[in-house]
């Protein structure tokens, strides 16, 4: 269980993004990607509890799930994956390990309060 | 009618941090001709083992050293002291992985110059290491035949991110009727084309093998280094 001490880093990068702009945060918008290596739910979790006694108490975690995608060599495109257990493009069937997208764990936007 | 959301486009990866540390670690091993090699696995799959053998057999032929990471206790560096490398522990306490920085400070007043091969050991756990970067060269995934061939299916995040895997304890292959095929399979469902070396640290079945394999990489790998 890593999601908290990732949750703090995000609280953290947050409220120095806030503080340099002079704004308040509504909420943090996240792109998790389905390789990341962290689970969507324990980091919902986790960031409510990173937010505590923090000038983003109260706020939300936007999450937006990043599928993963995979270049295919027979294709010659990029192509989203069916399954995470299956790296194999879901059209022709040929291994695909060239990940182009799956991996990210990026915050995208601040969602500021009115 | 509530106003639109005012949103304020960033652009900021969450492990940064991590990733900066981990690239100035391989810039620094790429600069000493250091090789190194990290490994993964769920606990008990027999890292440690698999690891002082290989320590053993390299040490005649290269200079190698070895940082293990732990959550309580030092008895894996203890085991892997008997290789006759340096060995040093890294204890994480409650931290469930190795972070850069973690190996960033372990180095210490180790010269990496005098270092041909490195080796990091990291916590028994085949969820959270995934997600961090350590500078290494080579990431292995351990898989021991007692486990079961579907580990690689329930946890694809980290066999994706290893570059070669290794089947560990194959002497107890046929007690636990290990299905090699099936398991193949799945290590290639969720990594096309990983490179996959069965061993046995105890009778020594397979270590020549992975040895060369590993001679192989850390010579190509010195070829490129910039003198």
């Amino acid at each position: 269980m890593h999601e908290l001490s990732i949750a703090m880093s995000i609280v953290d990068m947050a409220q120095e993004e806030a503080e340099r702009r002079n704004v308040h945060i509504e909420a943090v918008h996240l792109e998790l990607g389905a390789l990341s290596g962290v689970v969507k739910e324990a980091l919902l979790f986790s960031f409510e509890i990173a937010c505590d006694g923090t000038p983003l108490q109260g706020s939300r975690l936007v999450v937006k799930d990043v599928p993963i995608e995979v270049y295919c060599p027979a294709c010659n495109m990029p192509k989203t994956l069916a399954s995470m257990q299956w790296f194999c493009c879901p059209d022709c069937g040929t291994p695909a390990s060239e990940v182009i997208h799956g991996k990210e764990l990026v915050i995208t936007a601040l969602e500021l309060k009115q | 009618m509530s106003p639109e959301p005012r949103l304020l486009e960033v652009r900021k990866n969450v492990l940064k941090q991590n990733d900066v540390i981990a690239r100035a670690l391989r810039d620094r091993f790429r600069a000493q001709g250091t090789y190194v090699i990290s490994l993964v696995s769920s606990p008990g799959a027999g890292k440690t083992t698999f690891l002082e053998k290989t320590l053993t057999v390299l040490r005649p032929h290269y200079r190698v050293a070895a940082l293990v990471g732990d959550l309580a206790t030092e008895n894996d560096a203890l085991r892997l002291a008997r290789s006759g490398a340096p060995v040093r522990q890294i204890t994480t306490g409650t931290l469930c992985h190795l972070e850069a920085a973690m190996v960033e400070n372990s180095l210490k007043d180790w010269k990496l110059g005098q270092l041909d091969l490195l080796f990091i050991e990291n916590v028994g756990n085949l969820v959270c290491p995934a997600s961090y970067d350590l500078g290494e060269d080579l990431r292995l995934v351990l898989l021991s035949v007692t486990e079961g061939e579907d580990k690689p299916l329930k946890y694809p995040t980290i066999f994706n991110g290893a570059d070669a895997a290794v089947i560990t304890k194959i002497d107890l292959a046929a007690a636990v009727e290990f299905d090699e095929l099936t398991a193949n399979a799945n290590i290639q469902a969720v990594r096309p084309g990983m490179l996959v070396f069965k061993v046995s640290a105890k009778t020594n079945e397979g270590m020549d093998g992975f040895l060369q394999f590993l001679a192989q990489t850390h010579t190509r790998s010195s070829q490129n280094t910039p003198v």
